[in-house]
């Protein structure tokens, strides 16, 4: 690995989700970036704010058939089905490379039920090396007639409340797009005592095959991401950020260091980088070099001072 | 493994069928650990539209730091490829995958139909280089003799003969590589590693697995990021559940594949 480049400028990008202070706002997205090791041959892993990894279940899944992805306009259509190894494999065989990157690791977690999502906090609980548990709270909550926990501020909050009381990390609460009024389940998970809320995940969508007449991912529906859900994004993060008072982080078609700007002038204090990794892998690294140099060039005492930022009227 | 991410100079273009485009790029940090097999990222624009890179076969390697590719034109992306200009960079990654492993001690027979001949110039090329007793038969098919022929000229430079048969009988056989196949000597324990269409390469399986031959196959899946991060690449194994194409493949053990055939 190179050292960290003597022409970045010394600049203040410090941020803080919570009680974890980040050397600056740029996270990786849950399920975009493996488990940060496939990433190793592309970027100084260090150098990110933090990475955030695969979404882990209690039980280990094999998520949905083929085909699961389908490029759509400026963006993609996944339905992977939460496809992973499963919370006691993701400690044993996962964090020990994880710990190795020298990167504040955010681990993703989901359910089907309220007790899974307190089983597998508990088990996390007390594994070294977590900066921060992300909640994915997009999933179906089977209990309810596969109702999205998110969907429901009761049912979002609750969840919140079983992960607060079963770890010590920071827990932030990733917010569905799929909702009326998103600012009302941030505001659930708010008062829960969720230290912040990363959005959005992605939207549901659709892509059909006109010629075979078939849905082109065999689950049908699928979560669009990458730029063509960006505007979205945008305006969901500037209306929670006005709902609530903890940090909030930005998600959605995030690609370079200009993409960042905007979602910390609608109020992001962070912000995680998805599908563009998948473009290109130097992405998260190329946006901290972008923001830095913004930083230093418009001679900001820090990059706090973008945040929430927005001019609305002169 | 060493995958990186580079900005390649196309260094020459040949356009050997209206639609079959062969670019040579100029990337030595690939070129020079690539194994057959192996395939690259490669953007096909710089805007946001199409978005995501496209999987290409490494088609061969040259000692000065060359790699090609051979492609055909079936959509927008492979669409902007063929119409870039020498001299022009493309962003690539690569080499990425698990690529043939070559079974020295067996006799060996590449089977490859359509574009899946790409990577086996390739491993053809590789196996010469390891030294063999036995040169390796080769067997291709494709549409018609305007596709087949300049594919079977690359094999011919190496001094590979080539079995051909095509869908339009204007080559070769008049019908299935399968049936050309059935007709030659192949000797006991031969290895046959196999790229084409997937009905094709489940005929070959089928016929391997009667005359107890080995069989490597290449398969061909939607990929988003080539490199085990998406988990979008899946292809289903016979123990059950998943194996990934990008990384765990994109050549298999055909044994180890859940075939619908
Ligand atoms: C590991 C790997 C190696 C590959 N190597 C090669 C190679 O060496 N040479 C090569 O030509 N191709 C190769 N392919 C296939 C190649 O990646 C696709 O043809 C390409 O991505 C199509 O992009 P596009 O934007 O032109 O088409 P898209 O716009 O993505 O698709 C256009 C239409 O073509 C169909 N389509 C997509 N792929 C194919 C295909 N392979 N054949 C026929 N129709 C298709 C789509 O369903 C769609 O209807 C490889 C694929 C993989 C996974
Ligand atoms: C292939 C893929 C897999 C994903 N897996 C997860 C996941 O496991 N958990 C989760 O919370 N979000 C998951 N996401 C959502 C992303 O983390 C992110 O919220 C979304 O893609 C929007 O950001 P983007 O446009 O930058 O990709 C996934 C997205 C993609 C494209
Ligand atoms: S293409 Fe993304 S994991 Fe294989």
């Amino acid at each position: 690995m190179k050292f960290v480049d003597s022409k970045t400028p010394a600049v203040d990008l410090q941020v803080s989700i919570g009680s974890l202070t980040l050397k600056n706002p740029i996270m990786t997205a849950s399920g975009t970036f493996g488990y940060a090791k496939e990433f190793e041959p592309y970027v100084n892993l260090h150098r990110l704010g933090a990475v955030v990894v695969k979404g882990i279940s209690l039980l280990p899944r094999a998520g949905n058939p083929p085909p699961r992805i389908v490029e759509t306009s400026c963006g993609m259509l996944n339905a992977i089905g939460l496809e992973n190894v499963g919370v006691d494999r993701f400690i044993s065989e996962k964090m020990d490379s994880l710990n190795g990157v020298n990167v504040p690791v955010v681990v993703n977690i989901l359910g089907d039920t309220l007790e899974e999502y307190r089983e597998i906090s508990e088990r996390l609980a007390d594994v070294e090396g977590i900066a921060a548990i992300e909640v994915n709270i997009s999933c179906p909550n089977v209990k309810k007639g596969g109702v999205a926990f998110g969907t429901v501020p009761e049912m979002a909050a609750s969840v919140t409340k079983a992960v607060k009381e079963s770890c010590s990390v920071p827990v932030i609460v990733k917010l569905s797009p799929n909702v009326t009024d998103i600012s009302l389940i941030a505001r659930g998970v708010e008062e829960a005592g969720a230290d912040a809320v990363s959005l959005i995940n992605t939207l549901i969508g659709m892509a059909i095959d006109h010629r075979s007449r078939r849905p082109k991912l065999a689950n049908v529906i699928g979560g669009l991401s990458g730029p063509a859900i960006k505007p979205v994004a945008l305006r969901m993060v500037f209306q929670v950020a006005q709902a609530v008072s903890i940090p909030v982080i930005g998600i959605g078609g995030i690609e370079t260091a200009e993409d960042v700007l905007e979602f910390m002038l609608a109020g992001a204090t962070a912000v995680q980088i998805g599908t563009a990794n998948f473009v290109n892998p130097r992405a998260s690294e190329e946006a901290v070099e972008g923001i830095s140099r913004y930083v230093a060039d418009q001679r900001l005492q820090s990059v706090r001072e973008l945040i929430g930022g927005l001019i609305l009227a002169d | 493994m060493s995958q990186i991410q580079e900005k390649t100079q196309i260094i020459r273009i040949d356009r050997l069928t209206s639609d079959i485009v062969r670019l040579t790029l100029d990337a030595p940090n690939i070129a020079s650990v690539a194994s057959p097999g192996q395939f690259v990222m490669i953007r096909t624009g710089e805007t946001n539209d199409p978005l995501l890179r496209r999987p290409f076969s490494i088609s061969q390697t040259s000692s000065d730091g060359h790699f090609q590719i051979l492609f055909k034109v079936v959509g927008r992306g492979t669409d902007l490829l063929s119409h870039c200009r020498e001299g022009e960079c493309l962003s690539v990654l690569g080499p990425l995958g698990s690529g043939y492993r070559i079974d020295t001690s067996r006799p060996a027979c590449l089977v490859g139909g359509g574009m899946g001949i790409a990577p086996l110039l390739f491993l053809g090329k590789r196996i010469l280089q390891n030294g063999v007793d036995q040169r390796p038969l080769v067997v291709l098919g494709a549409r018609n003799r305007e596709e087949l022929q300049p594919l079977i000229d690359d094999f011919a430079d190496l001094g590979l003969k080539v079995h051909a048969a095509t869908d339009d009988g204007s080559l070769g056989h008049h019908g299935l590589l399968t049936d050309v196949l059935k007709s030659l000597d192949l000797g006991p324990e031969c290895m046959t590693y196999v790229c084409g269409p997937k009905p094709m390469m489940a005929a070959v399986y089928l016929f391997c697995r009667s005359k107890k031959y080995g069989c490597q196959v290449s398969v061909e899946t939607a990929m988003a990021c080539g490199m085990g991060a998406c988990l979008g690449c899946i292809v289903p194994l016979k123990k059950g559940g998943y194996g990934h194409s990008c990384s765990d493949g994109p050549v298999f053990d055909a044994e180890d594949l859940l075939w619908q055939l």
